[in-house]
This record gives structure tokens, sequence and C-alpha cells, in this order.
């Protein structure tokens, strides 16, 4: 389980405007993993280990709260520049949109 | 060497499959209906597997549809937790079927793709007007929203018809492709010649599907399993033997891959003989290829070693008649001349090889 984050150089196509709501398309959602521990990303045919972060990020995608709001939160609620959680934000969920995993709607 | 537990399951539900693809998964001697797991023991094989950390599991078969309680047998795996994949060519999964699994919550269908037009498709499946068939369930999967993934198995005869297989996934509105190029083993071995492919479309087949795949990046994501003949490096087979996948085959036998009853001196337990955990953990035929130990010299000092585990136990003992030898795959290995000539000769009987079909079990 390992999870593969987009290239810079791929994104041109992929980012996530801070107006678009990103949400979890059907087939993809995430579990507790009683036996490992932590989250999973479960999508076809594909788990995904979420670490601290990951979760932190997918538990506000909701297909309503817009990536503006999602990285306001965060920023908020980890103390941290919001440059730089939206940075991190945008690459983690690229990563999940490049493989279909990630839809948003405006 | 701790053993961690299981991802993926795969249950191959029956053998039985109104097609009869000369590249079936499914070994030479195939199980009848008769020595098939009924309803009740598959649920708690389901049950057993979630307790024991396996995440996604994969219905398939020969083909799941024909199993009368498909719909069942997905609740059940629902229930206990599971992520549930169903892999089937679409024959016998009617509108009212496709209700039904979706009522109980499958989560997802492959569905497989033997070529892009009729006349091929059901030449390679064997089966007159099955692709008009898959075609229509392919729109009735499409009109539900299930997500979709679709298996192109590719080989020498209809790799060229790669760029319309792609096209193709897209207009049914798959999220996934797999390109998968016919690994050989059981009966894709009877026609190795009918379907190896030649050097020149392995090479275009890398460059299409990288190409496609920087161009539909977040529409269409592929999943690439080449043919691995020409590679200079084995295949990561399991992601190496008892470490991520199982398999439960229709009479309850659990493997580590699908083809490992192809290792003669490996016994395999039932699921109805003895917990699954056991068998994962504390089994002979699990333990057997575990770790890297076991691997020649050439492979325990090689920088690949734990990206590629020594490559598929079952090649090794079908091509180097050892199945603790180094993948002949690899280019290091002292076996490889063996993978050459296999191409020289597959090359040298392509034109007018026939297809040894797979028949249809009892």
């Amino acid at each position: 389980m390992s999870l593969t984050i987009a290239e810079s150089d791929r994104t041109c196509t992929l980012a996530i405007a801070d107006s678009d709501r990103p949400y979890l398309p059907r087939g993809v959602r995430l579990k507790a993993d009683k036996v490992r521990g932590g989250t999973v990303l479960l999508a076809p045919e594909k788990a995904v280990a979420l670490d601290a972060i990951g979760e932190a990020i997918l538990s506000r995608v909701n297909g309503q709260a817009r990536l503006g709001e999602i990285i306001d939160d965060l920023a908020a609620t980890y103390n941290a520049p919001r440059e730089q959680i939206a940075g991190d934000v945008q690459v983690f969920l690229q990563g999940l949109r490049a493989r279909v995993f990630l839809q948003v709607k405006s | 060497m701790t053993v961690p537990p299981p991802i993926a399951m795969l249950a191959e539900l029956t053998h039985r499959c109104p097609l009869s693809c000369p590249y079936c998964s499914n070994p030479v001697a195939l199980q009848g209906r008769q020595s098939e797991l009924d309803t009740a023991t598959w649920a708690d094989a389901f049950q057993q597997a979630a307790e024991l950390g396996v995440l996604q599991l994969h219905l398939s078969g020969g083909e799941p549809a024909s199993r009368p309680d498909l719909v069942d047998l997905t609740r059940a795996a629902r229930e206990a937790g599971l992520y549930t994949n169903l892999i089937t060519s679409g024959i016998g999964l009617t509108p009212k079927r496709l209700d039904a699994l979706e009522a109980v919550g499958l989560d997802h269908v492959q569905l497989s793709l033997q070529g892009t037009h009729a006349d091929l498709a059901d030449r390679i499946g064997g089966y007159k007007g099955g692709f008009a068939r898959k075609m229509a369930v392919a729109q009735e999967i499409r009109d539900r929203g299930i997500p979709l993934t679709l298996n192109a198995v590719m080989h020498r005869q209809n790799l060229d018809d790669l760029d319309r297989t792609i096209e193709m996934a897209v207009e049914l509105g798959a999220r996934r492709l797999e390109v998968a190029c016919v690994q050989f083993h059981g009966w894709a071995t009877l026609n190795r010649a009918a379907l190896l492919p030649t050097r020149e479309q392995t090479e275009a087949t890398k460059r299409k599907v990288a190409e496609a795949e920087a161009r539909l990046r977040g529409v269409l994501a592929f999943d690439f399993v080449p043919p691995d003949y020409y590679s200079d490096f084995p295949k990561s087979c399991m992601g190496g033997w008892g470490s991520t996948g199982l398999n439960i085959v229709p009479d309850g036998k659990v493997l580590p891959c699908h083809a490992a009853e192809t290792i003669p001196h490996l016994q395999f337990d039932r699921i109805t003989d003895r917990p699954l955990r056991e068998i994962w953990y504390d089994s002979p035929a699990f333990n057997a290829y575990r770790g890297t130990d076991f691997l020649p010299e050439t492979c325990r000092s090689c920088e690949r070693v734990g990206i590629d585990f020594g490559g598929c136990r079952c090649q090794a003992l079908a091509i180097a008649g050892d199945a603790a030898a180094t993948d002949p795959v690899c280019r290091k290995s002292p076996d490889h001349h063996r993978v050459t000539a296999l191409l020289d000769e597959a090359m040298r009987d392509a034109d007018g090889a026939d297809f040894t079909y797979r028949v249809a079990p009892r």
C-alpha cells in the first residue's frame, strides 16, 4: 500500500481551485483498518494506507466544503502557515485526482 | 521474518464460464460444479478474510455470474466489511441482477475485453455473440454509475488495436484500464505461438500506454502489465509470495497465487479443513517462498531483490525447472537463454498457429 504523489510537472490539468468542492466518487471510501490500525482509502482494486496528514485532509473532503475552506480549517487546526498547508493539500489531492480516486465539482 | 496480514483475496467462485479464452488463468485441469463450495462456506471464508486483514475481495471465476448465488455472496462479502470487486465477462449479468448486486453494495466491476470488435472478440473468447452482450452490459453498468474498470487482455492478435481499446475505455465511462498482456501459465502456454507479441508490438505498447496515461491523467487510470518475456527484469509477482494476497479456488483450496498448483510438490490446505489465519501464517505452502532467503546467490546479492523478490515462482519452475530459481525472464538468470529460445520458437511458429481453446468443466 503506497501513495503516489503527482509530480509537479503533471499538475497543469489537475490543479484544484480554491472554489472547487472535492469529493470521493462512488466506489472510493475511507475505512478504519481494524487489523493494522489507522485509516485506509479504498478504491477499485486498490487500498492506500493514509498517514495522519492524509487522514486529516480526507476527513474534511465531503463534496460540500470548498478547497479554500478545507485549507483554512487545516491551517487553523494545526496552527500552520496557510501557504504551506495549501501546497501540501494540493499535491496530495492532485495525486488522488490523477488516479481518479478524487473528483471535484464547482 | 514478520509476516504481514494479506490485503487482497481472489475468490474463484467457479471454473464454469461461457467463454473459452485460450489464455484463461484457471488451471488446465478445471473443477466441475459438484466440487464447488456452497454459499455458507464462502460467506464464512469472507468473514475470516476480513478478520485476517483482507481489505479487497475479488469475486472471480471462471465467470462468477455462473453462480446462481452471486448476489448472496456479494452481500455476505459487504457484510464482512470487504471492498467487493466483481471480475466478469459480463455474460449472465442481466439488468435485474445488476440491480440486485447494486442493492447489496457491490463496489466495482472489472469487465474483461477480448477485442475491440465482435469478429475479433468472439473469435478469441470462443463465444459467438459475446461481444454484443458485453457491450450491452457495459452500458447497463454505466447507466447505474457503478465504477468500472475495463480489463483488456492483450496479446499478438489484438495489441495493434490498443489505441481503439483506450478510446473504448473512455467511451464506456471506465475510470481505469488494465492493459494486461498475457502471462504464460496454464492455458496460455499451450498457445504461446499464437499469443506472444512481437518485440515491435511490445515496444509500441509501452510507448502508447505512457502517452495515453499522461494525456488521460485524471480521466482514466492505467494498470499496465507488460509481456514479461521481453523484460530485462522479472515482474514482482504477487508483490512477493505470501506477502499481500491469497486465492481460494472453487473447491476451497487456498493458494498463494492463482497458478501455484503448477508447483507439484506444494500441498494446499482447504478452507473447510483449517482456519484461514493458520493457512496464511503457518502452512508450509505459504511459507515455502516467503522472503528472499530461499533464492540463489544471483538474486540475494542483487540490488533489485527487494523490488521483484526474484520474480515468479511458477515461471521459475515452468522454464528453469526449479520453483526456487531466479525467474528466467531476468537477464541475470543462468536460464535466460531458455526464454530467448521460447521467444524464437513462438515467432517461428506464429503464422497460422491455431488456438487451443479452454474446454468447459463438467
